[in-house]
C-alpha cells in the first residue's frame, strides 16, 4: 500500500530503457519515502520479464500476460491499471513520456481523478506548507518541468490526490541497477478479471514499426556539427566520436543545407529541440535559431576557432581550436582514460 | 450519413515567439506581451474535421473552446476556414483549471450537445505541452480514443479508420463511433481562410461581445442566427464547481522559476593534449560521459 509504482513499457520483448530509468528513479524515491517499489508490466509472452526488473530494486512486479494486450491499445491497459491502482493505492505512479505513456497516463489520471504532470525533468520528495490552513503536507512528489515553451521551470505538486502521477522522457533519468541479487515478488494478474468486452473495441489493423534510426531527441549526449565542419567527410569524425562515447549526431541548419547531414538531425527552431546532459557544438556559430533548440542542455561544450562566436556565451567549456584537431583528440583521450 | 464533429480548440499565447519582455521581473509570464494564437495542432485537428465534412454530406463542424471572452477569436477563425458552429465556454469558475478540470468542463459541455459522432482535439497545446486534455475528455465521456492521429482515412458505418504517427512507426487502427481523436502536427496543415466565409462571419459575436458594442451597433443575429457564437457558463453545462478551477485541479504550482540565460562563466581551454586529456578525465569522472 502507498508504494511507488512504475508502469513499464515493453520494447522488442524487453523492458524499455525509459522504464528502467524510471525504476532507478523510483527506487531512490521509495528509499526516501521508506516504502516499496512496484512495477506493472502488461503485454504478451512476458515469461521471466520480472528478472529484468528485480535488479533495479523492484519489490513487487505485477505482470498481466495476455494476447489481447499486444499490441498496446488504450482501453484494456487503462482498465487493468485503474483497477489495480484502486486495489494497491500507490502514492506515486511514473510512466515514460512516450507515445504509449502519453496515451495511457491521462486516461488513468482522469479515471482516478488524480493529477498528472507531463515531461518532468526532475522528481524530488519535499514538504509543502499551506499558510491559509497552517498545514504542512509531508513527503510530496515535487514534479519539476519546463513550461511555457521552455521559458520557465515549474514545480508542480498534488497535495490531496493519489497517486501523484508523472511522465518522464527517455534519457532524462539515469539508468542504474540497484542490486544484482535483489529479491522481489512476482504477482501474475488474472487479466480476465479486469477486462470488459467493451475494452476491446479498438483494433489495430496494421502496424509498421521502424527501428529507431536517428534518435537525437532522446539521446543524453549530442555531438552537433555546423558549417564549420567544412565537408560531409569531416562529419564522419563526429560519428566516430559519437560511437566512442555513446552519443547521437546533430547538426545546424547550415550544415544540413550544405548536405553534411540529414534533415532529421537538424537542431533548432525549425528542427528538433533537445536538452541532453551534454551538448558538444562543433563548428557552430550559435545563432539564436540554433540556440533555441539546445540551450536547455545541462552542459555545453563549444569547439570553435573563433573566440567571439556567440555559442561561447552559453557554453560551459569553450575549446578554442580547429574541429579537425580537437575531435580526434577527444576520441583518443576518451579511449585512453576508459581502458 | 452526416457526421457531427466537435473540434476542441484552444487559444494559446505564442510561446514559440517569446521576446525579451515575455517574462516579468518577478519571474512570471507576461501574457500581455505574447500574442494569442490558435493552438497550432488544433488547426491540424480542424483540417481533419473539415476534410471529413467535405467527404461526408450533411456533416457539421462545431468548434468548442474554453477560455476568456477573447477566445471567441478562435471560433471566428474556425468559421473563416469552414466551421459551422461555435461554443465558447467561459466563466470565472473555470479560471485556474488544470488539464483534469478543463477536461471535466469540456466533457460536461459535450454531454449537453445533441448527437456527437466524433471529437477531434489537437495532440497538445503549446502553452502547457501536456497532451492530456484529449484522452482525459475521452475517459470522462467513456469513449475510445485514438491519439497521434495523422489522417482519418474513413468514417463509415459508425466506424473510423485512422492512421497514427508514433515515435517509431505508423499504425492504422479502427475504432467505433463516437470516439475522441487527437491530431499531430505531422497531419496536413489547415486550409487557409476563405474570403467569402470571412465576409459572411466577420460579425459573428458572443452575447457578451454584442452587449459591449456601442449604441449604434445593429444586432444582426435575429435574421442571421449563424452570427451568434453560443456562450456557455458553468450553469449551462450543469457542472459541479467543486470539480472546476483550482478546487477541481489536483495539480498545484508550488514554484515557478524564470529560466535565465545569462552568459555563463565558461571555462576556456586550448586544444593541447594536456588540456584535452584533463577535460575527458573530468567528463568521465563526473559521469557526464561513459
Ligand atoms: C526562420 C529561420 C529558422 C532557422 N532555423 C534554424 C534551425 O532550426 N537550426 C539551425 O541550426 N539554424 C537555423 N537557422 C539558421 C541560423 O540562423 C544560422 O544560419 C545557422 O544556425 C548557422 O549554422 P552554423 O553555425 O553551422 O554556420 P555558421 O554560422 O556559418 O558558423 C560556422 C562556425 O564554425 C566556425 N568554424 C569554421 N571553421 C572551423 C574550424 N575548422 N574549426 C572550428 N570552428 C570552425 C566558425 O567560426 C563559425 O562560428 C534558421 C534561420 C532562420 C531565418
Ligand atoms: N481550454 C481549452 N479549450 C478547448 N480545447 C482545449 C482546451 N485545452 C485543451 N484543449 C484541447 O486539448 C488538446 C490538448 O491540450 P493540452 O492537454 O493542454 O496539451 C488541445 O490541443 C486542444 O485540442
Amino acid at each position: 500500500m502507498n508504494n511507488v509504482s512504475v508502469i513499464c513499457e515493453i520494447e522488442e520483448g524487453k523492458i524499455a530503457d525509459v522504464s528502467l530509468e524510471l525504476m532507478t528513479k523510483g527506487r531512490s524515491l521509495a528509499n526516501d519515502l521508506k516504502c516499496k517499489l512496484e512495477a506493472v508490466v502488461l503485454g504478451h509472452n512476458l515469461d521471466g520479464i520480472e528478472k529484468e526488473l528485480f535488479p533495479f530494486g523492484a519489490d513487487m512486479v505485477y505482470v498481466g500476460d495476455d494476447e489481447r494486450l499486444d499490441p498496446y491499445t488504450t482501453l484494456p491497459f487503462t482498465s487493468i491499471i485503474v483497477e489495480l491502482f484502486r486495489e494497491t493505492k500507490p502514492q506515486i505512479a511514473l510512466l515514460g513520456a512516450t507515445t504509449l505513456g502519453r496515451d495511457l497516463g491521462p486516461r488513468i489520471s482522469s479515471a482516478l481523478q488524480s493529477g498528472l504532470t507531463a515531461d518532468c525533468t526532475a522528481l524530488e520528495i519535499g514538504d509543502h506548507y499551506v499558510k491559509k490552513e497552517d498545514k504542512t503536507y509531508k513527503d510530496l512528489l515535487y514534479q519539476i518541468r519546463p513550461a511555457f515553451g521552455g521559458n520557465i521551470v515549474a514545480t508542480i505538486i498534488n497535495p490531496d490526490h493519489r497517486p501523484q502521477m508523472a511522465t518522464v522522457r527517455e534519457g532524462v533519468m539515469k539508468k542504474e541497477e540497484y542490486d544484482k541479487s535483489y529479491k522481489g515478488t512476482l504477482r501474475k494478474l488474472d487479466v480476465d478479471k479486469y477486462l470488459k468486452p467493451e475494452d476491446l473495441v479498438v483494433k489495430v489493423i496494421e502496424r509498421h514499426m521502424e527501428k529507431s534510426k536517428v534518435n537525437i531527441k532522446n539521446s543524453s549526449i549530442i555531438i552537433s556539427g555546423g558549417y564549420g565542419m567544412g565537408s560531409k567527410e569531416n562529419f564522419d569524425l563526429l560519428y566516430q566520436l559519437a560511437d566512442t562515447i555513446g552519443a547521437e549526431v546533430g547538426a545546424s541548419r547550415a550544415a544540413v543545407d550544405a548536405g553534411y547531414a540529414e534533415h532529421e538531425r537538424q537542431i533548432g527552431q525549425t528542427g528538433v529541440t533537445v536538452r541532453p546532459k551534454l551538448y558538444i557544438a562543433c563548428g557552430i556559430s550559435g545563432q539564436i535559431q540554433h540556440v533555441a533548440g539546445m540551450e536547455d542542455s545541462s552542459m555545453i561544450i563549444a569547439v570553435n576557432n573563433d573566440p567571439n562566436a556567440p555559442i561561447n556565451k552559453i557554453a560551459d567549456y569553450v575549446i578554442a581550436g580547429d574541429v579537425l584537431e580537437v575531435i580526434p583528440k577527444m576520441i583518443r583521450f576518451y579511449k585512453q582514460n576508459t581502458k | 450519413m452526416g457526421l457531427n464533429i466537435i473540434v476542441l480548440a484552444k487559444q494559446v499565447p505564442d510561446t514559440r515567439n517569446v521576446g525579451k519582455d515575455a517574462m516579468k521581473a518577478d519571474g512570471t509570464v507576461n501574457r500581455a506581451a505574447l500574442s494569442a494564437i490558435f493552438n497550432p495542432e488544433d488547426l491540424n485537428a480542424l483540417e481533419q474535421a473539415l476534410s471529413l465534412k467535405s467527404r461526408y454530406k450533411d456533416s457539421e463542424v462545431t468548434i468548442l473552446t474554453m477560455g476568456p471572452g477573447r477566445a471567441a477569436d478562435i471560433i471566428r477563425e474556425g468559421f473563416y476556414r469552414g466551421a459551422d458552429k461555435g461554443y465558447l465556454l467561459t466563466d470565472r469558475a473555470f479560471a485556474g483549471s488544470d488539464t483534469l478540470a478543463t477536461s471535466y468542463a469540456i466533457s460536461r459541455a459535450i454531454m449537453k450537445m445533441k448527437k456527437v459522432d466524433l471529437i477531434i482535439a489537437g495532440r497538445q497545446a503549446i502553452d502547457g505541452d501536456t497532451a492530456q486534455v484529449g484522452p482525459q475528455v475521452a475517459e470522462k465521456l467513456g469513449l475510445p480514443q485514438v491519439t497521434y492521429a495523422e489522417e482519418v482515412l474513413s468514417a463509415e458505418k459508425n466506424k473510423i479508420v485512422v492512421k497514427r504517427r508514433l515515435e517509431r512507426g505508423v499504425e492504422t487502427v479502427e475504432a467505433p463511433l463516437p470516439a475522441v481523436i487527437t491530431v499531430n502536427s505531422s497531419a496536413p496543415a489547415c486550409r487557409p481562410r476563405n474570403a467569402k466565409l470571412v465576409m459572411k462571419f466577420k460579425h459573428a459575436k458572443t452575447i457578451t461581445e454584442r452587449q459591449n458594442q456601442s449604441e449604434d451597433y445593429i444586432d444582426l443575429t435575429a435574421d442571421r442566427p449563424y452570427l451568434n457564437i453560443e456562450e456557455w457558463s458553468v450553469n449551462d453545462i450543469d457542472a459541479d464547481t467543486e470539480w472546476l478551477g483550482l478546487s477541481g485541479s489536483p495539480t498545484k504550482v508550488k514554484k515557478i522559476e524564470n529560466v535565465v540565460f545569462q552568459a555563463k562563466e565558461a571555462k576556456l581551454l586550448s586544444a593541447t593534449d594536456k588540456e584535452m586529456d584533463e577535460l575527458m578525465k573530468e567528463l568521465i569522472a563526473n559521469h557526464t560521459i561513459g
